[in-house]
């Protein structure tokens, strides 16, 4: 009789702290941009994004370095490091923030939610204050976030000379992240 | 009973102890988390030095660059008369010789080249390996180090009656090319050369020529560096009449375009004719001006973007 109290009393132990605190984690992240114009395709992918997700409160977390971009053109990726981001001085990008409405999303119930998050954005060394949209999907244990947003090469202090003419001014960033 | 007390009590606490390595609490902040994992130096991931040098060439010499994977580089370079032949040849511009060139990377750590210079109507092949690549975390690497291997061949029909082989028309050069990034304005590399000769003038001159390339970059802004390359021939490994080859160069980048500027004593730009066969002296205003274009094609786009964007 005792061993089984025992028994049960672990297992609730063990569920209990495993359960009601889910903690979403990914180190293979995927976010691309896009800031090409109609002289020059400029887009670059990175699939080694570091991404963290608190549950219970919606506290998010993104991190990348900016070496991890790929381009299709070496020269352009070369350029994209040395002029643009100076990745030696500013390795890393990344972004802390909430879900605002991470109660609107059932993790248990399969389906694709609408979310948005606000918080600060660090690119280039500069940081600035985004509200962001996306879609939350749950999909059994797993959950894949994705979202799309543009930000302005001046409000983080990229500047180049070719920003505005072959380079677009404004980026699109793509967000695709599969958590587990 | 008693024998199984004290290994569910272990077990509860194996268990407790996996759980808090992962432990997700009420004052859990990931924010902390990030800032924690920000401090320390990351271990877990290499990462290596990029763009060493501009281009895979530093002047007339190549650097430790390789071309990326599926990237063709057109090069299309001249090399000038002597600045001291006076204004009646125009201070050397009347005179040009040149290679055309295309090199193409296999992997990201093997490109292969051929070209064919003007001079001696030469046509030359080659191959550079990358050995070690410089790098910081998980693997610390001071130096790159790079292998170069070459060929050249001699088409210029001969003048003298004497028979000659194919092979007498060849020529080989094997390179080491150690390379540092010191920061992202200064790079240093150090290159110590084998050029092999099949047959030479005289018998009493030697069939391998070892020198030893110094070449550095110092960047002078976002978009312009300044180059300089020097080759010293060992004594006893030079041929007579020629000089060690220095050169001092500006890269310009526009775009997918390098456009490398330089002067150098030199008119050569394959191995045998610029470490070894440099008939020009600084010191007599025998300098060449001269200059590179290198034009970048993507072949084979990265794997990354096989996927759907």
């Amino acid at each position: 009789m005792k061993k089984k109290y025992l028994t049960v009393a672990c297992v609730v132990f063990i569920a209990g702290i495993t359960h009601a605190q889910k903690l979403f984690s990914t180190k293979t992240g995927q976010i691309s941009f896009y800031a090409g114009t109609p002289l020059e395709d400029v887009r670059a992918i990175n699939n080694e994004t570091d991404s963290k997700m608190l549950q219970k409160n919606g506290q998010i977390i993104f991190s990348v370095l900016v070496k991890g971009f790929v381009f299709a053109n070496a020269l352009m990726q070369d350029h994209f490091n040395e002029n643009y981001m100076e990745s030696t001085k500013f390795p890393k990008a990344d972004f802390k923030g909430f879900i605002t409405n991470i109660n609107a999303v059932d993790f248990d119930k399969d389906g694709i939610y609408n979310i948005s998050a606000g918080g600060d954005l660090t690119i280039h060394g500069i940081t600035q204050k985004v509200n962001l949209n996306g879609t939350l999907e749950v999909k059994g244990d797993n959950i894949i976030l994705l979202s799309k947003f543009k930000i302005a090469l001046k409000d983080f202090d990229v500047t180049g000379n070719y920003i505005g003419t072959k380079i677009a001014p404004e980026v699109e960033i793509t967000v695709n992240c599969k958590y587990e | 009973m008693k024998k199984i007390l004290p290994f569910v009590a272990f077990f509860t606490l194996a268990v407790r102890g996996y759980c808090q390595k992962n432990a997700i609490t009420d004052t859990t902040d990931l924010f902390k988390m990030m800032d924690k994992e920000d401090q320390k130096p990351d271990k877990s991931k290499t990462d290596y030095v990029t763009s060493t040098f501009k281009t895979t060439r530093l002047i007339n010499g190549q650097s430790s660059e390789n071309l990326g994977k599926g990237v063709l580089d057109v090069k299309i370079s001249h090399r000038f008369g002597t600045l001291n032949s006076g204004a009646y040849q125009l201070f050397g511009l009347d005179n040009a010789t040149n290679r055309i060139g295309v090199d193409y990377g296999i992997f990201n750590t093997l490109m292969v080249g051929v070209g064919r210079s003007s001079f001696e109507k030469q046509f030359d092949a080659f191959g550079k390996l990358k050995i070690l690549r410089q790098s910081t975390g998980r693997i610390n690497m001071p130096v790159s180090v790079s292998y170069y291997s070459s060929v050249m061949l001699k088409t210029l029909k001969g003048t003298d009656s004497a028979k000659t082989h194919f092979s007498d028309k060849l020529f080989f050069a094997q390179q080491l090319i150690i390379a540092r990034k010191f920061n992202d304005y200064l790079s240093l590399q150090v290159v110590p050369t084998l050029v092999h000769y099949n047959i030479v003038p005289f018998h009493n001159m030697p069939n391998d020529l070892y020198s030893i390339g110094f070449g550095g970059r110092l960047r002078l802004s976002r978009r312009v560096n300044l180059t300089a390359e020097y080759y010293y021939q060992l004594p006893g490994h030079s041929l007579p009449g020629y000089y060690n080859s220095f050169s001092v160069g500006i890269d310009i980048e526009t775009g997918g375009h390098v456009f490398q500027f330089n002067i150098s004593n030199s008119t050569g730009m394959t191995e045998r004719t610029f470490i070894t066969q440099t008939t020009d002296k600084w010191s007599d205003g025998g300098i060449h001006f001269g200059f590179n274009i290198s034009r970048v094609f993507t072949v084979v786009k990265p794997r990354q973007f096989n996927a759907k964007w």
